[in-house]
C-alpha cells in the first residue's frame, strides 16, 4: 500500500474513532456506576443527530450551538431513560436482564418516535446534513492538501473535540468531589448512601454525561457521514457494545481503546477490500473476546460465566 | 388422512370467519401463528435461564434453507421444514457449545453479534462465492442463490393455516410433556441456580445446548413457514428489530407457563391489525408494550399470581393511608 493511502485510511480510521469511542463511553458509564446495559443508548446517538441537524438546518444556529444542543438533548432524553426505564426496575430490584429488555423497549420507543417526527418533517426517513459544516468557527471548510493528502478540517476538529470531552471526563472522575461520589457509588450503592451521598442523584448525573456524549457522537456521525435517519443508531449500536466489551466493560479508558481499536479494524478491513464484511470481522472479534478473554483487554475480570 | 385435513380446514373456516369481524384475516392469522412458534422459540431458552437474542439469526438460517429446498431442490414443504429446522440446529451446535459458557448481559451480546452476523453473510453470500469461484476457476463465474439484499423473492405459498395450527398444537403438546420430564426439570433446576443444579448431578452444558438448538430448530420451522408466506426473503427481515418482536412476544405474554408467549405472539401480531388506526405507530406501540409490561408486568399477561400482585398495588394506591395495612 502507498504511504499516502495508509496516511489517509489512518486520519479517517482515527476520526471515526474519536466518534465510536464517545459513543461508547456512553454504554461505559452506566455500565461502571449501575452495572446494567442501556441498549436505548443507540437511540440517543440517533436523536443528538437529530437535534443537531435541527439546530443547522431549522435554526440556523452556529455549529458549536448545534452540538450543545444535541448533547443537552441527548443529555435530558437520557435522564428520561434513568426515570422512566430503570430506576422503576431497580427499585423492585429487577433483574439487569430485566432492566436490558425495558432499555430496549425505550430505545424502541424513541426511534419510531424518531421517525415520526421524520416523516413529519421530511417526508421521508432521510436527512441531510448541509456539507462543510467546520463545527468549530474560524475553521476553514476546504480539505487541506499535503502532497496527494486530502484532509477535511472537520475531521481534526470531531477529533480534536472528541478528546477534549474525554480529558474533561477523566478529570471529572479521578479529580472532582462529583467524581468521587460517582466512583464511590459504582463501588458499593448501599455504602455510598449510608455515607450521605444522594445515589439518586449521581444516577441522573451519570445518564445526563451518557446521553451528552451519545449526543455528539450523533451529531459528529452526521457531519461525517451527512446522511442521518432515524435508524443510524443501529449502524453504531453493536459497534459500541464491541467498543465497551474490548475494553473491559464499565473502563473508560478500556472503551475509548476499544472505540479507536474497531475503527481501525474497521477501516482497515475496508482498504483490504473487504468493505461489506466489516462489520462482520468486529463482531466476530466480539464474539472472540467475549470467548477468550471476557473481562476485556483493560477490565477487571468480572464473574462473567456461569 | 386426507378427509381429516379435511376436516380440520373447515374447523379452522369457521373459526377465521368468526375473528373476521375483529379484523383478523386468514393471513392476520397465520402471522399470529408464526409468532406464536416464534414466542415459543425463545420461551425455551428464557426458562432455562439463558437469555440469548439468536432468534432472529436462526429464523433466517431456517428460512433461507426452507426456500432454496422448495425452490431450487423441488423439495416438499414438510421435506424443506425438516431441512430448515436441520440447518438452525447444525448451526446452533457450534455457536452454542462456546457461547452458552457466557451468562447474561454477555450472553446477550454474543447472540446479538451472532444475529448480525447471519444478516451479513446472508446479505454478501453471492458475492463472496462468486468471488470465489472466479479465482478458483479462473474466469468470472457468477453465482445466484441469496440474492443480496434483493433476497429471494416469487415464493410459492406453501404455507396453509391448518399446517400451522396443527404444528402448533404439537409443539405445545411437547413441551408440556418436556417440562414434566428430566430435562425439562433440569432446566428449570438451572434456571434457578446453576451452581445447584451442576452440583445436584445435572449436565449443566449438555441441558443447555439441547436447549438452545431445540430453540434454534424451532425458529428454523417458523423462518420457513414464514418464508412460504411472505413470498419473500431478505437480510433485513432478520435484523435486530426482528429479534426485538420476538422478545417481545416472551415478555408481552410472560415465562411462568407455555401459553404465555404464544397469546403474547399472536397478541402483538394481531393488534395492528385490529387496531387500525395504530398502522403508523406501530413500533411506537411495541416499544411502549415492552416497557410497559416489563416496568408494571414483570410476569407478563398470562401470570396470575403477577395480577393479584399488581390488583393489590393498585388497590393499596386508591384507598388511603389509614385503611391499609403497611405493605
Amino acid at each position: 500500500m502507498e504511504i499516502s493511502v495508509f496516511l489517509q485510511q489512518s486520519i479517517n480510521a482515527v476520526s471515526l474513532g474519536a466518534i465510536y469511542a464517545l459513543f461508547a463511553l456512553g454504554y461505559a458509564l452506566v455500565f461502571s456506576i449501575l452495572g446494567v446495559l442501556n441498549l436505548a443508548h443507540s437511540a440517543v446517538f440517533a436523536w443528538g443527530a437529530f437535534f443537531g441537524l435541527v439546530a443547522l438546518q431549522t435554526l440556523q444556529l452556529p455549529a458549536v450551538a448545534g452540538l450543545a444542543l444535541a448533547m443537552l438533548g441527548g443529555g435530558l432524553l437520557s435522564v428520561a431513560l434513568e426515570l422512566v426505564a430503570f430506576r422503576p426496575l431497580r427499585r423492585r430490584n429487577a433483574s439487569r436482564i430485566a432492566q436490558l429488555i425495558s432499555s430496549i423497549g425505550a430505545g424502541m420507543l424513541l426511534v419510531n418516535i424518531a421517525q415520526l417526527i421524520y416523516m413529519a418533517l421530511y417526508n421521508t426517513t432521510e436527512a441531510y446534513y448541509p456539507q462543510d459544516v467546520a463545527l468549530l468557527p474560524f475553521i476553514p471548510t476546504e480539505p487541506i492538501i499535503i502532497g496527494s493528502l486530502r484532509i477535511a478540517p472537520v475531521r481534526i476538529v470531531i477529533l480534536l473535540l472528541a478528546l477534549v470531552i474525554m480529558v474533561l471526563l477523566q478529570y471529572l472522575v479521578t479529580r472532582t468531589r462529583l467524581g468521587q461520589q460517582m466512583r464511590a457509588v459504582a463501588f458499593n450503592r448501599q455504602t455510598a448512601s449510608l455515607l450521605g451521598i444522594h445515589v439518586g442523584r449521581v444516577f441522573v448525573l451519570t445518564f445526563f454525561l451518557a446521553g451528552a456524549f451519545g449526543g455528539a457522537a450523533g451529531m459528529m456521525y452526521g457531519i461525517a457521514f451527512l446522511n442521518v435517519t432515524p435508524f443510524i443508531g443501529n449502524n453504531v449500536a453493536l459497534i459500541g457494545l464491541t467498543a465497551i466489551v474490548l475494553g473491559g466493560m464499565g473502563s473508560i479508558q478500556g472503551a475509548v481503546a476499544g472505540g479507536f481499536i474497531v475503527a481501525a479494524l474497521q477501516t482497515a478491513s475496508t482498504a483490504a477490500g473487504g468493505s461489506s464484511y466489516r462489520d462482520a470481522i468486529v463482531f466476530l472479534l466480539l464474539f472472540l473476546v467475549l470467548l477468550v478473554r471476557p473481562q476485556g483487554l483493560l477490565g477487571q475480570p468480572e464473574n462473567t460465566r456461569a | 388422512m386426507e378427509t381429516v385435513i379435511a376436516g380440520f380446514s373447515a374447523l379452522l373456516d369457521a373459526l377465521i370467519q368468526v375473528l373476521r369481524p375483529l379484523g383478523i384475516s386468514e393471513p392476520v392469522f397465520q402471522f399470529m401463528l408464526v409468532s406464536a412458534i416464534l414466542g415459543l422459540s425463545i420461551y425455551l431458552t428464557l426458562i432455562t435461564g439463558m437469555f440469548s437474542l439468536a432468534n432472529a439469526g436462526f429464523m433466517a438460517i431456517g428460512a433461507y434453507t426452507g426456500v432454496i429446498l422448495t425452490q431450487e431442490a423441488g423439495w416438499s414443504l414438510a421435506g424443506s421444514l425438516v431441512g430448515g429446522m436441520l440447518a438452525a440446529g447444525l448451526v446452533a451446535l457450534p455457536v452454542g457449545l462456546p457461547v452458552l459458557r457466557l451468562r447474561d448481559i454477555y450472553l446477550a451480546i454474543a447472540t446479538i453479534g451472532f444475529g448480525e452476523i447471519v444478516r451479513i453473510v446472508a446479505l454478501n453470500f453471492d458475492d463472496t462465492v462468486s468471488s470465489l469461484l472466479t479465482s478458483l476457476n479462473g474466469e468470472r463465474t457468477a453465482f445466484e442463490l441469496l440474492n443480496g439484499a434483493r433476497g429471494i423473492i416469487g415464493i410459492p405459498r406453501l404455507t396453509q393455516t391448518w399446517m400451522l395450527v396443527f404444528f402448533l398444537i404439537v409443539i405445545i403438546g411437547l413441551i408440556l410433556r418436556l417440562h414434566r420430564s428430566r430435562l425439562g426439570r433440569a432446566m428449570v433446576a438451572i434456571r434457578q441456580d446453576e451452581k445447584a443444579a451442576a452440583s445436584m448431578g445435572i449436565n449443566v452444558v449438555y441441558v443447555k445446548n439441547v436447549v438452545f438448538i431445540l430453540s434454534a430448530m424451532l425458529a428454523g420451522a417458523a423462518g420457513v413457514f414464514n418464508g412460504h408466506l411472505t413470498r419473500i426473503v431478505t437480510p433485513t427481515a432478520f435484523d435486530f428489530g426482528r429479534t426485538v418482536d420476538i422478545l417481545a412476544f416472551a415478555v408481552l405474554g410472560g415465562t411462568s407457563t407455555v401459553a404465555g408467549p404464544v397469546v403474547g405472539g399472536m397478541a402483538l401480531a394481531a393488534l395492528p391489525e385490529v387496531l387500525r388506526f395504530l398502522d403508523e405507530f406501530r413500533g411506537v406501540f411495541n416499544g411502549l408494550v415492552l416497557l410497559l409490561v416489563i416496568v408494571f408486568l414483570p410476569g407478563g399477561l398470562v401470570n396470575p399470581a403477577g395480577w393479584r400482585r399488581a390488583w393489590q398495588r393498585v388497590r393499596a394506591r386508591i384507598r388511603p393511608a389509614s385503611e391499609t395495612a403497611a405493605d
